[in-house]
């Protein structure tokens, strides 16, 4: 959900919102994975990849943007949010293992979206069970 | 073969014992301005009478990780020495301008940014390195931001054992409920480190996890 503020978002003329299928990440190792999002953010997109991360990649993520924060002029990091729908355990026990295998083969957690933006862009990200906002910067 | 089976059996033996004496890695992690270096203080005045570090409203008052050396915690005649490591607050971003809010001249807001950037790189390559990871999170605030996921998620990886604390249960605002909602599969003791609210409840939990290195 994209909320604005009172029908106005101020100084920004629009921003982009890029796609990124798990498969054109599932081949790549974790350098070459926070290395095409990190390249998405820094052209200032807001990325949504579906599927997520390992936690030491999403940790790594967290490390290299802190890194490039001095380097790269005008950067002051991300926002960062994963919608998860592994919490409803729905099929039980078998639907468990169907979800497990499919992930294996898939490499990756397909039943979870991952929005990343540029912080200049995106101000906050709140979540809660129910629901998930994007606040944007003025 | 025979003296390398009691070679390996003495190995492991005097691994153990060594392993055995050794002080408890305990480590304090959450987001910024939670209240890690609070808590910290709190456990190493009880024990040894001096903090750890300072404490400031600023955001990011830790920006290296601080260490205190041989803190034996005495809880109902049992003790453990923890080595008790005080890590920089978790973020995700760092603009100079939001030190700028709390006064701080622009000059320091910047070298303050930049410490805290490194800060937080330093935080993340100690994660290895825990036997006990305590999360810290302000009660008062919506626990289900990614980066206490991230955390707790690379803890659960590393099979380190995590106990949540959900600081600040002094103010109005605070719900220890909240945070139990989030992290449903952890202990979550509310505590309140400013004061030395539900402490001893703390020191409890620590030893239980303590069992589980």
């Amino acid at each position: 959900m994209v909320r604005k503020k009172r029908g106005s978002i101020g100084k920004i003329k629009g921003f982009s919102i890029q796609f990124l299928p798990f498969v054109e990440i599932s081949n790549l190792n974790s350098t070459g994975r926070i290395r095409k999002i990190l390249n998405i953010v820094l052209g200032n997109h807001i990325l949504i990849l579906q599927g997520r991360l390992k936690p030491e990649e999403e940790t790594r993520l967290i490390g290299d943007t802190m890194a490039m924060i001095g380097h790269v002029k005008g950067f002051k990091g991300i926002e960062l949010a994963v919608i998860s729908g592994n919490g409803n355990n729905q099929g039980g026990f078998f639907g468990k293992i169907r979800q497990n295998l499919a992930n294996s083969l898939a490499k990756g957690d397909l039943g979870a979206v991952t929005i990343i933006g540029p912080a200049t862009i995106v101000k906050d990200i709140k979540k809660n069970p129910k629901k998930i906002e994007l606040f944007l910067n003025r | 073969m025979v003296i390398k089976i009691f070679k390996n059996f003495f190995k492991k033996i005097f691994s153990r014992l060594f392993k055995g004496k050794k002080d408890v890695k305990l480590g304090f992690y959450g987001p910024p301005n939670s209240g890690k270096t609070s808590l910290a203080n709190r456990v190493c005045k009880d024990f040894t009478g001096e903090e750890i570090g300072s404490v400031s409203k600023v955001p990011h008052e830790t920006r290296n990780v601080q260490f205190k050396e041989k803190v034996e915690i005495d809880y109902k005649g049992k003790k453990i020495t923890f080595k008790m490591i005080d890590t920089p607050g978790i973020a995700t971003k760092i603009d100079y301008e939001d030190f700028l809010k709390y006064k701080v001249k622009k000059k320091e807001a910047k070298s303050r940014a930049k410490e805290a950037t490194q800060g937080i790189i330093e935080s993340i390559k100690w994660l290895d390195d825990m036997d006990l990871v305590v999360i810290v999170l302000d009660a008062t605030k919506n626990p289900y931001n990614q980066v206490n996921i991230t955390i707790i998620g690379n803890l659960v990886a590393r099979k380190i054992p995590v106990l949540i604390v959900a600081n600040k249960i002094d103010l109005r605002k605070s719900s220890i409920k909240q945070i139990e909602a989030a992290f449903p599969e952890y202990d979550v003791i509310g505590i309140s480190a400013k004061y030395g609210k539900n402490i001893e409840e703390f020191y409890e939990s620590i030893f239980k996890l303590s069992k589980k290195i």
